[in-house]
C-alpha cells in the first residue's frame, strides 16, 4: 500500500526549476531514501510534503487524502529538520511534548518519557537543548517528531551535522528505531553509503528529477543511467555501439575495435549509442589473454597506478586507446599482484556488464581511483 | 584592574547622582514653613511626605496610568514594527532603523510642539475626524488625556522598538516552521515560540518606556490641561513656580519609590518568568 504518493510535483523559483515533474510512491512502513547531490531539490521536495513550500504544480497524497493545499499544522506528517530547529527556550521534555500539547493529548509525561527512552535520552528531560551535544540534539529532534505518530516522518539530512563516527552509529540507531515504531521514513541524504545501508528503497535524484528508484542492491547491480552508475558507487563506462544480431540472449557491442556481449536483460539503452559499464570490483586482472577464464571478456592495458587500501588494492589500467580503467582487487591473499608498468588484461564476466544510453559524442567515463595510500613509495 | 575600569563611571554616578540624591532627600526633610528668602531649617520632618501625597495622589496615579497606557500603546505599535524590520524588511532594514531613530535629530520640545499643531482644533486631523463624525462638531483632541497619552506614545516609541528589534533580530524563523510542523497554527506559534523568545526585548522595552514616561511633564504641559497634569508637572511647578522645595523633593522621592516598587514587582512576576520562559 502506498502511503505517500507524489504525482507531477513541480516547484519553480523564478526561472529555476528546483523540482521537475516528480513522480514517486513510498510504501507504508518502508524506509525510503531520497539520494542526490547538494542542490538537486531534495529539501524542496521534503518541504512541499511538509507544507512549508507551496508546489508550483502536481499533487501530494497520503493514503487516499489529497494534502497538496493543506496547511502544515493540518498534515499527518512530521519533520526532523537539518538544523534540528529545537526550541531554545523550552526544556528537552517540553520540546518533545510540543506537538502533543498542541493537540491536547493526555498522558503527556508518560509518552515523553517513553519516547526519550526510545532515543536513549532517559533523564535528559529537564535539560535545555543548548546544553546537549550534536548527537543528543539530533535525538531530541527525532523524538519531538516521532512522538506524534506521523503517517510519514520526513528527515532532511538528519545526520549531516555529525562527525563520521557518530554518523555511522546513528545510522544503525535510526534504522533500529524505524523498525521498532514501523513509521514510514523518508530520509534525505547526499551520502550514498548512508542511503544504501539504511533504506529499503533508494530514489536517486538529479536536477529536480528522479533518475532511478529501487532497492539498493538492484540499483547498484544494474544502474539505469550514467548518473546513477557513477553517483551510486563507481563505474567504468566505455563509449560503445550496440551491433545487430546476437544469440542466447546476448547483445553484441563494439568498442574501440573490440567486440563484447552483454545479456539483453542488462541493457538499459534505447538506442545504439551506448555505454558499456562494468563496476571496478567486477574487473579482474591477468597477465595475458591466455589466463582469462572461459566465458569472460577482456581488454588489454598497462598498470599505471597501484593504491593499497587494506581490504583491497585499487589499480588503474591504461587501455590501448588511453582510457584509465579502475580495478578493485580484494585482498584475499591468493591474488596475483601485477607491478606498476606491467602489461595486463582486465577481464569481466558478461553477466556483470550493463548497457546504458550514451549522449551522442560523449566519451568514456571512468571512476577516479582512490590513491590515498600509495604502495610505490 | 576591574575597579580601575569602573572608576570613571563610578565617579560620574557619585558626583551627578548620589550627591544630588542625598541633597534632594535632605531637602525633603526641611521645615516646610521656610522659604527661599528666609532659608530652611533642617527639622528632619517626615511630614512632608504624607502632606505631599495627600495633596497630589491624583496626579501620581494619573502619571502611572498614562505611562502604563502609553507603554501598552508603544508595545502594540512597536512589536509589529520591530518584527517587520527584523524579519521582513530585507535590504530596507537599515533604512527603517534610521527612520525609527530619526526623530531624535530634533529636540524633544520641538517634536511635542509639532504634535500640538497636528492635534489642534483647526488642524487637518480634527477636521477629518469631525467630517467622518468620529468626533462631534465641537469635539477636540488637544487638551484631552488622549493627546497626552498620544504624545507620550510618540515620544517614547523608539525606546520600545529598539530593544524589541534587538531580540527579534536574533529570532530564527525556522523555529516557526518547526512549530507549524508540530501542529501549532499561526496564533499558537506566536504565543509559544515568538513571544517567549522576544520576552527579553519586551521586558527591556516596557521598562525603558514606562519609567521615563511616568516622570515626563513636557507632554502634559504642551498637549494637556491642568486636569491632565502629571506628577512631573506638579514637581516642576513646586520647584520653579511656588518655590516649595521640601514638597517638590518629597514628591520626587515618592515618584522614584513608586516606580522602583512597580519595576521590581514587574520583573519578579513577568520579567524573570519570561526571561526564563518555560510554557
Ligand atoms: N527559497 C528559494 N528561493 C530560490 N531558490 C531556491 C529556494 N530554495 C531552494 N532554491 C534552489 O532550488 C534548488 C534546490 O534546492 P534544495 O531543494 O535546497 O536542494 P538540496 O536540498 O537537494 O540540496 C537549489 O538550486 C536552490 O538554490
Ligand atoms: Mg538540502
Amino acid at each position: 500500500m502506498a502511503d505517500l504518493r507524489l504525482t507531477g510535483l513541480t516547484k519553480r523559483f523564478g526561472a529555476l526549476t528546483a523540482v521537475d515533474d516528480l513522480h514517486l510512491e513510498v510504501h507504508s512502513g518502508s524506509f525510503f531514501a531520497l539520494l542526490g547531490a547538494s542542490g538537486c531539490g531534495k529539501t524542496t521536495t521534503l518541504r512541499m510534503v511538509a507544507g512549508l513550500t507551496e508546489p508550483t504544480g502536481g499533487q501530494i497524497r497520503i493514503g487516499d487524502d489529497d494534502i497538496t493545499r493543506l496547511r502544515p499544522y493540518r498534515r499527518p506528517v512530521n519533520t526532523v529538520f537539518q538544523s534540528y530547529a529545537l526550541f531554545p527556550h523550552l526544556s528537552v521534555h517540553e520540546n518533545v511534548a510540543f506537538g502533543l500539547r498542541r493537540r491536547r493529548q493526555r498522558d503527556i509525561d508518560r509518552q515523553v518519557a517513553d519516547m526519550l527512552a526510545l532515543v536513549q535520552l532517559d533523564g535528559f528531560g529537564p535539560r535545555r537543548p543548548a546544553g546537549l551535544s550534536g548527537g543528543q540534539q539530533q535525538r531530541v529532534a527525532l523524538a519531538r517528531a516521532l512522538i506524534n505518530h506521523p503517517r510519514v516522518l520526513l528527515l532532511d539530512e538528519p545526520l549531516g551535522a555529525l562527525d563520521l563516527n557518530l554518523r555511522r552509529r546513528m545510522q544503525i540507531e535510526l534504522k533500529r528505531i524505524q523498525t521498532e515504531v514501523g513509521v514510514t521514513f523518508v530520509h534525505v541524504t547526499h551520502d550514498q553509503e548512508e542511503a544504501m545501508t539504511m533504506a529499503d528503497t533508494v530514489a536517486v535524484m538529479n536536477a529536480g528529477r528522479i533518475e532511478q528508484l529501487g532497492p539498493p542492491a538492484q540499483l547498484y547491480d544494474l544502474p539505469g543511467t550514467p548518473f546513477v552508475a557513477t553517483f551510486l558507487g563507481q563505474s567504468n563506462l566505455l563509449a560503445a555501439h550496440s551491433e545487430p544480431g546476437g544469440e542466447n540472449g546476448e547483445l553484441p557491442v563494439s568498442a574501440y575495435g573490440g567486440r563484447f556481449t552483454v545479456p539483453r536483460d542488462r541493457c538499459r539503452a534505447a538506442t545504439a549509442t551506448v555505454y558499456l559499464g562494468v563496476r571496478p570490483e567486477k574487473l579482474h586482472l591477468a597477465g595475458s589473454p591466455d589466463a582469462v577464464p572461459p566465458g569472460h571478456q577482456h581488454v588489454a592495458g598497462v598498470v599505471t597506478d597501484i593504491a593499497y587500501v587494506g581490504v583491497s588494492t585499487q589499480y588503474l589500467v591504461r587501455t590501448g586507446w588511453g582510457t584509465e580503467l579502475s580495478v578493485f582487487a580484494p585482498s584475499t591473499g591468493a591474488e596475483e599482484r601485477p607491478e606498476l608498468g606491467a602489461p595486463v588484461v582486465a577481464y569481466w564476466h558478461s553477466r556483470h556488464a550493463f548497457l546504458l544510453d550514451r549522449p551522442d559524442g560523449a566519451g568514456d567515463r571512468t571512476a577516479p581511483a582512490d590513491l590515498s595510500v600509495d604502495v610505490r613509495a | 584592574m576591574p575597579y580601575l575600569l569602573i572608576l570613571p563611571a563610578g565617579l560620574w554616578l557619585i558626583v551627578f547622582f548620589v550627591v544630588p540624591a542625598v541633597q534632594l532627600f535632605a531637602t525633603s526633610l526641611y521645615d516646610p514653613s521656610g522659604s527661599l528668602a528666609t532659608g530652611y531649617a533642617m527639622t528632619g520632618d517626615l511630614g512632608n511626605y504624607p502632606r505631599a501625597l495627600g495633596d497630589y495622589w491624583p496626579q501620581l496615579l494619573r502619571s502611572l496610568g498614562y505611562a502604563a497606557v502609553a507603554t501598552l500603546a508603544c508595545l502594540a505599535l512597536g512589536f509589529p514594527l520591530a518584527y517587520a524590520i527584523a524579519l521582513k524588511a530585507g535590504r530596507w532594514r537599515n533604512m527603517l532603523l534610521v527612520a525609527v531613530i530619526a526623530p531624535f535629530f530634533t529636540s524633544f520640545l520641538i517634536r511635542t510642539l509639532a504634535w500640538k499643531t497636528i492635534l489642534s482644533d483647526t488642524g487637518v486631523l480634527v477636521g477629518l475626524l469631525r467630517h467622518a463624525h468620529l468626533l462631534g462638531a465641537d469635539g477636540r483632541l488637544l487638551a484631552t488625556p488622549f493627546a497626552v497619552v498620544a504624545g507620550l506614545t510618540y515620544n517614547f516609541l523608539p525606546f520600545m522598538v529598539l530593544p524589541l528589534y534587538a531580540s527579534l533580530e536574533r529570532f530564527d524563523r525556522r523555529l516557526l516552521e518547526a512549530a507549524g510542523d508540530l501542529y501549532a497554527g499561526p496564533v499558537a506559534g506566536f504565543r509559544r515560540v515568538t513571544l517567549p523568545l522576544a520576552a527579553p526585548g519586551i521586558v527591556a522595552g516596557t521598562l525603558l518606556t514606562f519609567i521615563p514616561a511616568a516622570g515626563d511633564y513636557v507632554n502634559a504641559q504642551l498637549l494637556g490641561t491642568p486636569r491632565t497634569a502629571m506628577i512631573g508637572n506638579v514637581i516642576d511647578s513646586a520647584f520653579l513656580v511656588r518655590l516649595d522645595y521640601p514638597s517638590a523633593a518629597a514628591l520626587s522621592f515618592v515618584l522614584m519609590f513608586a516606580i522602583l516598587v512597580l519595576t521590581v514587582g514587574y520583573l519578579r512576576r513577568v520579567g524573570a518568568g519570561a526571561l526564563d520562559a518555560v510554557s
